[in-house]
């Protein structure tokens, strides 16, 4: 074999060396490719599972209280992710934080305020960014609320203690800082958080196996979710709308035991228990005494008097109809309904019929007549901070929505309401000055064989107002048909008050 | 052998210390990768660590020393390189284990089987076999002399699955092994792909000069005569006829590439390639039409996302890791390379991807560009010409069987089935690659070896002797620009 030949044998094989790296780069080209201009593509593509499970490698910001009370938190853990969720406070705030569950998704402010928790925000990019420069693993942002674990926690633990299903909101009258939002019965979130798909599953069976039963879910919150007849806790809005059209606290009023409905060929409307209004044997009485009695007959009358429209637009001075919602969570609309004729306007003025409200509108209501008929817009959460607890943007400031009564009636309103608290069985010391108004609510397509709701709503120091509470216990609580809002509901709000004022 | 040699290595190099220090930097890099798993997944430091890195150096070194005494003059770079896609590939498959251990805890059911002992334990085995195939084929063209019957052999093994019943010889759907169920299970193909390849270079250089010379020329392609080919063609048909059969149509495109290309090596005529691409592209297209499952695969490679939750999940799934991993990679121990189906065998270039990013996976595919290329330099060293073509098919086929995994995993071609070369679980690929590696080293040795007789008087004869070999061998190491005049 010469040189030559055996060169040009060999000549082939260089050829081949030179497909080969082609053959090759052009992997790389592709690889390129992929990583480089579709990676931004590939990586937030909806179906790709690692961006939701990435959320259990970093370390997640947390959801605290007021006084930095921790309500939801990142925990290192030694399992096959890197932080497990943690809820410390458990079941008292489950439908307020809501969970982070592998295979369920997240709920509550762990779904709304996902981005600043995760740190995804825009506005915490920069850090992110610079976490990874110095090799620090990218945290997320925290979301701090306005809720007083003290008042939250008495709430949740009043309602759970009988068993009750209900609901307990607490306002700031002249903030609209949310300092409670209790919901009754809850649920454990911390399994559903739990990295064995097993827990998991147990746990959220559990929490929807009430959806097919006539048990109340645990998931729902109530105070903001469910909108219930507010009964007679309803007379505050016929009273303002009176007081703004010719009343007076001292206006006379019927004082007789049932009123014929007009237009029903003989359906009557009575007061509760068929008594006379405030045992004054049938005569009038003034506004004052019918409120503090909650006399239907008298507010019926007062309400057809006033007329639909006048009712409907006081109602959504107050926000009835509005809707919206707290830190993401939604707030169901509560609504007045149709009062096509005089009978249904005197059904609607004592809270039945087709009115129907949440928990949180009755608070609104309530906080609105504290703060002067200034109605607040309510907000949960404060601030929002940076990992390192600077602020990722302004804290929230308390915003006016608009007069919904003028001062002087809501002064009027507030001396009538003091008269009721202190007409109750279960009247508080006068000392509290707490002003407020009961209602138990017929409901059920028998109603008078159905347990009622009973309803509280107040506010105290009447000439100062710190707070302001909304009371709701479904179906009479412990007590039956005999329950009323002052005996089942009215406790409860009363103890909220007195620990919010530091009496308890 | 001993006596000359020591007397031999002063005067030629034999790279053996370049190998050593080449296997130690792979060893290191390999801890490393083990350790960063470990402190990724939030698993203690331990010695054990240390250990497994020392038992592989160990391994490796043990298997050195034999390269020095069995084959003292072979490529240097080769074996450094497949010891270092092994231990990336057995640190992927142990890091996979702990995602599929834990998942399968998450999920409350027994541990799985783990992969990474059975894949350290086939390494073994494959260093075993890998020096015994040095030590008893002491010179390469030996196999020449038995072609036909290793051909016969190969073919006997590739044709067992298709008789066997499914039960010992289907795997996902794939009728393409030998199994016994819960003993051990291996894939012929992988082994008569080798027999296939010695029996074409053998059959290829004895034709050669037939080859060359005769054929008629139509439109300026010289048209070879089918006769010529005979033999080699009827293999090819009867193998890509069992693979097909078998639905193995990585193994097939493999294995018809691989012989295209050994046939220009041996002819250097283009016709042949461009009349063996006319017929792949006629094959493809009458598969396409014949069977489901190739439409099927290149539906999936047009339309990935048309139904990315059902039969496109796969490559997805392998796009989004890639594109989650990105540049640098999420790290070793840190991605979730596990969500890909078959992360550890033909999707293992997703999960390195993913972990190690763009910068990665272009480390991996240049150690593959390099261990082709040092596989092509010893074929154009070649002493002989069975010995190049043997080498240089060799060398392409782990070259082509990387383009067509990759290709099918990064969605350059439509995907087919193939274990990607040293890195891949699996007990009969990494078996056969170390054979294949090991005649490369075989080839390597003697085409670097110096002449004997120059060993008998080295003083004097250094200049004079060998006037016919040596020279080629230095031509070829040194003048490899200017080698092109003509």
């Amino acid at each position: 074999m010469s040189q030559q030949s055996a060169r040009s044998l060999r000549r082939p094989y260089r050829r081949l060396g030179t497909a080969v790296l082609v053959m090759l780069s052009l992997l790389l080209v592709n690889i390129g490719y992929i990583q480089v201009v579709k990676s931004d593509e590939y990586r937030t593509n909806p179906a790709n599972k690692r961006t939701a499970l990435d959320d259990f490698n970093r370390q997640r910001g947390q959801i605290t209280a007021a006084g930095g009370v921790v309500l939801a938190r990142s925990v290192p853990s030694d399992d096959q992710y890197r932080y497990q969720r943690s809820y410390p406070r458990g079941a008292a705030y489950a439908n307020i934080t809501g969970y982070l569950s592998l295979r369920y998704g997240s709920t509550g402010l762990e779904n709304s305020f996902n981005d600043v928790l995760s740190g995804d925000d825009p506005a915490l990019l920069v850090d992110n960014v610079s976490d990874l420069v110095t090799g620090r693993d990218p945290r997320g942002g925290n979301v701090e609320l306005t809720l007083v674990p003290k008042l939250q926690e008495l709430a949740y633990q009043q309602l759970t203690a009988k068993g009750f299903t209900g609901a307990v909101v607490a306002l700031r009258p002249k903030t609209g800082e949310v300092l409670a939002l209790v919901t009754s019965p809850s649920f454990n979130p911390n399994p559903l958080a739990s990295h064995s798909d097993a827990v998991q599953k147990a746990a959220y069976n559990q929490l929807v196996e009430a959806r097919n039963t006539s048990k109340p879910s645990p998931d729902v919150n109530r105070s903001i979710e469910s909108v219930y007849p507010p009964g007679s806790t309803f007379k505050l809005i016929v009273a303002a709308a009176a007081l703004q059209n010719g009343y007076t606290p001292n206006t006379a009023v019927t004082g007789v035991s049932t009123i014929t409905l007009p237009g029903t060929g003989g359906a009557t409307l009575s007061n509760y228990g068929n008594e006379t209004c405030a045992n004054k044997g049938g005569s009038d009485v003034s506004l004052t005494e019918a409120l503090a009695h909650s006399c239907n007959t008298a507010f019926a009358q007062v309400g057809m008097k006033l007329g639909a429209d006048t009712l409907r637009s006081q109602a959504a001075a107050f926000g009835v109809g509005e809707g919206g919602d707290l830190g993401g969570l939604q707030i169901a609309p509560s609504r007045v309904g149709d009062m096509p004729d005089a009978a249904a306007v005197a059904q609607s003025s004592i809270g039945q019929r087709d009115v129907a409200f949440t928990p949180y509108q009755n608070a609104e209501v309530v906080a609105t007549i504290a703060n002067g008929g200034l109605r607040m817009q309510p907000y949960l959460v404060s601030r929002l901070t940076k990992p390192d607890l600077s602020l990722l943007q302004p804290a929230t400031e308390p915003t006016t929505i608009g007069q919904a009564i003028p001062t002087s009636t809501a002064d009027q309103i507030r001396s009538m309401m003091l008269d009721s608290e202190q007409e109750m069985s279960t009247a508080s010391d006068p000392a509290l000055k707490i002003a407020s108004k009961t209602g138990t609510a017929e409901h059920g397509a028998d109603p008078k064989n159905t347990p009622p709701h009973a309803w509280y709503v107040a506010f105290a120091p009447a000439d100062d107002p710190q707070i302001a509470v909304s009371v709701f216990v479904a179906d009479g609580g412990d007590q039956g048909l005999n329950a009323i809002g002052a005996t089942v509901a009215a406790p409860i709000g009363q103890a909220v008050i007195k620990a919010a004022l530091g009496k308890s | 052998m001993t006596p000359p040699h020591g007397i031999i290595t002063r005067i030629a190099r034999t790279g053996r210390a370049a190998e050593l220090g080449l296997l130690v930097f792979a060893a290191v890099i390999v801890t490393s990768a083990l350790v960063i798993v470990e402190l990724n997944q939030n698993r203690g430091i331990t010695l054990d660590l240390l250990w497994y890195g020392a038992g592989y150096l160990a391994a490796l070194a043990v298997t050195h020393l034999l390269v020095r005494r069995f084959a003292p003059y072979a490529d240097p770079v080769l074996m450094p390189v497949a010891a270092l896609l092994n231990g990336l590939g057995l640190v992927m498959i142990h890091r996979l284990d702990l995602a599929s251990v834990a998942n399968a805890a998450a999920e409350d059911q027994p541990d799985p089987g783990l992969q990474a002992p059975l894949q350290l334990m086939w390494t073994g085995v494959a260093l075993v076999l890998f020096l015994v195939v040095l030590v008893v084929i002491r010179d390469h063209k030996v196999l020449q002399s038995y072609a036909y019957t290793i051909a016969l052999l190969g073919f006997i093994f590739l044709a067992v699955p298709a008789v066997l019943p499914a039960r010992f010889s289907e795997v996902n759907g794939a009728k393409i092994w030998i199994k016994i169920p819960g003993v051990f299970s291996i894939q012929p193909a992988e082994f008569a792909k080798i027999a296939l390849i010695i029996f074409a270079a053998a059959f290829l250089t004895s034709k050669a000069q037939v080859l060359n010379s005769a054929g008629k020329k139509v439109f300026g392609l010289v048209l070879p005569r089918i006769r010529d080919l005979g033999p080699l063609l009827l293999a090819l048909i009867l193998a890509l006829g069992v693979l097909v059969r078998g639905k193995d149509l990585g193994t097939s495109l493999l294995l018809f590439g691989t012989l295209l290309v050994m046939i220009y090596l041996a002819t250097s005529r283009v016709s042949w390639l461009i009349i063996g691409l006319i017929g792949f592209a006629g094959g493809a297209v009458l598969m396409y039409r014949l069977f489901g499952h190739v439409r099927l695969r290149v539906d999936i490679w047009l339309h990935p996302f048309a139904d990315a939750q059902n039969t496109g999940y796969q490559l997805v799934q392998s796009l989004f890791g890639l594109g989650t991993g990105g540049i640098f990679g999420t790290g070793l121990g840190a991605g979730r390379p596990d969500i890909v189906p078959y992360a550890s065998t033909d999707f293992i270039t997703a999960a390195l991807g993913e972990e190690l990013g763009l910068v990665g996976l272009t480390v991996i595919i240049l150690l593959y560009m390099i261990l082709t290329t040092r596989g092509l330099r010893t074929a154009i060293a070649a002493k002989d010409n069975f010995g190049a073509l043997l080498a240089g098919g060799l060398a392409f086929s782990f070259a082509l069987q990387v383009f067509i995994i990759i290709g099918g995993v990064t969605r350059l071609i439509p995907l087919t089935g193939l274990t990607t070369p040293f890195l891949s679980y699996g007990g009969s690929s990494l078996l056969a690659n170390y054979v294949m590696l090991a005649l490369l080293i075989r080839i390597s040795d003697s085409s670097r070896r110096p002449d004997k007789p120059v060993s008998r008087k080295p003083s004097t004869p250094l200049v004079e002797a060998g006037t016919e070999m040596v020279p080629v061998v230095r031509k070829h190491s040194l003048r490899k620009p200017s080698g092109e005049a003509s």
